[in-house]
């Protein structure tokens, strides 16, 4: 892109609700991966005679979203019916907001290049999700096309940003941002291989410093994070192309093709859908009775921001190692139950045995925090055998491993294994002694001023104790042996 | 009219084991196939279906089981709305071959009530007309008149109570299509109130608009129906958590003291002066025995007709956007693409009435015309509903004409415009959502019913069923049977 062009952007994403049931009927949600058809009713295929009934389950998951984005709730909000036709809309509308959404406003803050920025939302609505339609079978390319409704009727959020983002690398941080919010609170599983979290993009150039915006270009089919990057980057460059050989960008949607990995034109404006759009008669407006928004406020878990300030506040730990920790929200449990009861001294200790033994294995592993097999009370306990001085921190390593394949608690493991270090200053003197007695050359340049003569020494010493001997001590005794 | 020929006198006879329900259903099957054949007011008699549900109702009496409230009682359905396993057309080809997944909501309250579902009645395709001649299927002729229509859309429903076939019958009514096939036929039709009865499998024509009613030949079936299939329903959503109230007990409170307002948009020139004049005399009749009346005004009136089409083919064109011929009905055959396959369908499918107003909505709806059009529609209907609460702050009931005349002839009416003004007097209802019933106000010279509309306030069924009653004591409905 030439220097003096910025890119805008905007998302708008679809995340589906983790309610038990579809957002009008009584079938299971989140049904998409199980036999096709099978989680359907008349209401969700669109019978004729069959009215949408709310599910009060999916408005409360959208609220908190909303509350959790710092969004203002609608005191009124009305569905509306969007018309168009299509295989996979089995009523031919999809009951959608319109013009009275939910929620308006909010933002989500996020780090890009090195500093906080922050983008505005712009709107969130509460929508049913259509089916799905299949070309092929596997690999088998079929000669008709198949409808499996099970998805059709799933709660959705539409979320709208504002086009505050600036590039690529700020897209994917805001995703980030808000992927770990809605995780946080409990809105959705927010698993995008399942669908269950889709991105469409607004992109547009402008000269840089302008305040107005450029033409802007709509990206559809944005399935991971990483298309997301790239197509922004990919259409970012286009446009810039364009511009750049005297051409002009053209308002119109563009699919990404991930594959090719880049963006093929879908409809221009000319060729967009009239949706109609008119209130719902079936659906009474959604009136929320404000103390039922306090109920859920207060239900609200911490939030990931709240909580990294609270673990800088109260634990002292570094911006890195309390994002680190609050990346998920098990993760952060997991932490502070581990740390309950060990002196503020040992938290870092504890942190470090998380971010590098306990993430490492999980990583090497592929598991999940909650599917960890070491309690944190016994990671906890770890810490705190290292803090006292009891295990150095090679042999809390292999405590580590065993209590990851045993699921023994540490002290136990130290005690069965006879791992505890020797601090018994006689019987380390006992080990300097012999150690200095093997190496007289050693010993004689260590008091000749060669202090890396010592390594040597404290080699020895670890060799007779079988590693148990305590480093300080060794260190602290073989000084004194030269000086004697 | 003698007890064992209306649904309250059925249930009691069936109750105290006078008559058994399949003996109370057979004397109608054998009505229905010495006269269906000349009026064609079914579209299907499920009669083995029937027998099944009358026998169920025998055994359960004979084991001492406490009976409902429509023991034995034949009820006909307009074939709109839903009975599990059996086809529900709605009157268009497109819908052939589609058995209805569920009952509806009124179904299930009619069968609780040991009601006894007979078949299904013809109505204007999707009840989209006035006399029951846009059915895909065939015209129902009018019982006092073979040569004219029995009003519409629930022409069947209408003409089948009038020829005393079955006691009862379902409608629905989105601008009149309940109360002026009643009022063509001599029958007594009530809209309720919007949300009193459930729509739940009902197939919608404008979901804003319908409401199902009932059709009988007496008050007191009407309020024993609308008590029935009256209340709310958790699985509509546009559905009044009110209870529903016991209307039967309302019957007798006669009229002296109620206020009646005439508003003087409905008396307007170049109304049929007979319909006028027994109209007017019915409603001497109620002042006569103590009702007080006044003239009001309902002064946005005009724009009645012209929001009530944009607004109902506004949600027409959504409602029906989902018979492409995919999932149910009958696909035409498959085209080129996806679009072509949908439109083949569709083209063959519906009838030009349900056409017209498809487009009509799709139009109405658009961008660019969605304000002038839907949007002014949706303001003149608030203005509307506003007349009437003024109205109501003054009087209990209004009084009208149900139809500006009676019943015409099989093609009389060809003009769609035609045809949209016979709706006049009725669809101000359905867009101020308040109830309204029609009931017979006597003969025209010819010998042709005419109906006399009342109109309340919100659930206020009572006053309205009470006023019907008054009249219907002092001049039999009896006499305005064929």
């Amino acid at each position: 892109m030439s220097a003096e062009l910025e890119l805008v952007a905007g998302l708008e994403v679809h995340c589906q609700l983790a309610t038990r049931t579809k957002l009008f009927c009584g079938c299971p949600n989140g049904a998409a991966g199980s036999e096709a058809n099978t989680a359907v009713c008349p209401v969700c295929t669109g019978q004729p005679g069959c009215l949408p009934v709310l599910n009060k389950a999916a408005v409360a998951l959208a609220f908190k979203a909303a509350l959790a984005l710092d969004c203002g709730l609608a005191g009124r909000s009305v569905f509306a019916r969007k018309n168009y036709f299509y295989p996979d809309l089995p009523k031919a509308y999809q009951i959608s907001q319109y013009e009275a959404p939910f929620a308006l406003g909010g933002e989500v803050r996020f780090k890009a290049g090195g500093s906080e920025r922050r983008a505005r939302l712009h709107r969130i609505h509460l929508e049913e999700d259509a089916g799905k339609l299949l070309h092929a079978v596997g690999s088998r390319e079929l000669d008709c096309t198949l409808v499996d409704f099970n998805r059709c009727g799933a709660p959705l959020i539409e979320i709208v940003s504002e086009p505050d983002l600036r590039s690529a690398e700020e897209a994917h941080a805001f995703l980030t941002a808000l992927k770990e919010i809605l995780l946080y609170a409990g809105v959705s599983h927010c698993d995008m291989e399942k669908g269950e979290l889709r991105c469409d993009a607004n992109v547009s150039l402008r000269p840089k410093g302008a305040s107005v915006l450029g033409v802007k270009v709509e990206i559809k089919n944005l399935n991971s994070f990483k298309a997301v990057k790239e197509a922004l980057e990919h259409e970012a460059g286009r446009q810039a192309g364009l511009l750049a050989s005297g051409g002009r960008v053209e308002p119109e949607t563009r699919l990404w093709d991930a594959g090719k990995r880049r963006t093929e034109p879908m409809r221009s404006k000319e060729e967009a859908h009239d949706y109609r759009y008119f209130p719902d008669p079936d659906l009474a407006p959604l009136v929320p009775d404000p103390r039922w928004i306090e109920t859920l406020k207060a239900s609200l878990p911490e939030l990931p921001a709240a909580r990294r300030a609270r673990y800088a506040e109260s634990f002292g730990l570094s911006e890195y190692d309390a994002e680190v920790l609050t990346s998920s929200s098990s993760l952060g449990g997991y932490f502070e139950e581990s740390v309950r009861g060990l002196p503020a001294e040992a938290v870092k200790t504890c942190v470090n045995l998380i971010t590098t033994e306990l993430l490492g294995r999980l990583h090497a592993e592929g598991k999940a925090v909650e599917a960890c097999p070491l309690a944190a009370s016994s990671l906890g306990s770890l810490a705190s055998l290292i803090f006292k001085g009891t295990l150095s921190s090679k042999l809390a390593k292999e405590v580590f491993a065993k209590a990851w394949e045993t699921g023994k608690a540490p002290e136990a493991l130290v005690a069965e294994l006879g791992l505890a270090q020797v601090l018994d200053e006689g019987q380390v003197r006992g080990w300097v002694k012999a150690a200095c007695g093997a190496n007289p050359k050693a010993v004689a340049d260590l008091k000749a001023g060669n202090e890396r003569a010592i390594g040597a020494l404290v080699g020895a010493v670890m060799k007779l104790s079988k590693g148990k001997a305590n480093p300080g001590l060794v260190n602290r005794l073989i000084k004194e042996e030269a000086a004697a | 009219m003698s007890p064992e020929r209306t649904a309250s006198g059925i249930a009691a006879e069936v109750r105290a084991g006078r008559v058994t329900a399949l003996e109370v259903l057979e004397e109608r099957l054998r009505r229905i196939d010495e006269l269906d054949p000349l009026l064609k007011t079914f579209l299907k008699v499920h009669e083995e279906d029937a027998r099944g549900q009358a026998r169920a109702v025998d055994i359960r009496r004979s084991r001492g089981e406490r009976l409902g409230r429509l023991a034995g009682v034949p009820v006909a359905l307009k074939d709109n709305i839903n009975v599990r396993g059996w086809e529900t057309t709605c009157g268009s080809k497109i819908l052939a071959g589609f058995r209805a997944p569920f009952d509806a909501s009124v179904v299930e309250r009619l069968r609780a009530e040991d009601a006894v579902l007979v078949g299904k009645t013809n109505l204007d395709e999707f009840a989209m007309g006035s006399s029951t001649e846009n059915s895909a299927f065939f015209r129902t002729a009018n019982p006092w008149d073979r040569g004219r229509v029995p009003g519409g859309s629930s022409g069947g429903s209408a003409a089948a109570v009038a020829a005393d076939l079955v006691p009862a019958a379902l409608g629905s009514d989105t601008g009149g299509s309940v109360r002026q096939p009643a009022g063509f036929c001599g029958a007594v039709g009530l809209k309720p109130t919007y949300g009193l009865v459930s729509r739940r499998g009902l197939v919608a024509f404008a979901s804003s608009l319908d409401q199902i009613g009932p059709l009988t030949a007496t008050v007191e079936d009407a309020a024993l129906m609308l008590s029935a299939i009256g209340g709310h329903d958790p699985k509509d959503a546009t559905s009044s958590p009110r209870p529903v109230a016991d209307y039967g007990a309302a019957l007798a409170g006669g009229v002296r003291g109620l206020k009646i307002g005439l508003p003087a948009e409905y008396f307007a020139e170049g109304m049929d002066r007979e319909t006028e004049v027994l109209v007017r005399e019915a409603v001497g009749c109620l002042e006569r025995q103590g009702a007080s009346v006044v003239e009001v005004s309902l002064p946005h009136t005009r724009y009645a007709i012209s929001s009530y089409y944009i607004l109902a083919p506004s949600e027409a064109s959504s409602n029906l956007a989902r018979y492409d011929g995919l999932r149910y009905g009958a696909p035409a055959a498959a085209g080129a693409t996806l679009a072509e396959s949908c439109a083949a369908t569709r083209g063959a499918g519906f009838g030009p009435e349900v056409k017209r107003r498809i487009m009509l909505g799709t139009f109405a709806l658009s961008e660019g015309y969605h304000e002038a059009y839907y949007g002014a529609a949706q303001k003149a209907r608030g203005l509307i509903r506003r007349d009437f609460e003024d109205a109501f702050s003054k009087v209990d009931v209004l009084a009208t004409p149900t139809s500006p005349g009676p019943a015409f002839r099989f093609d009389e009416k060809s003009e769609p415009m035609a045809m949209y003004l016979s709706d006049i007097f009725t669809i101000t209802a359905n867009l101020a959502g308040i109830p309204a019933v029609s009931v017979p106000a006597g003969l025209t010279a010819a010998g042709l019913p005419v109906g006399l509309q009342l109109l309340a306030d919100s659930f206020r069924e009572d006053l309205l069923l009470r006023a019907a009653a008054a009249l219907e004591r002092e001049r039999p409905f009896a006499r305005c049977r064929p």
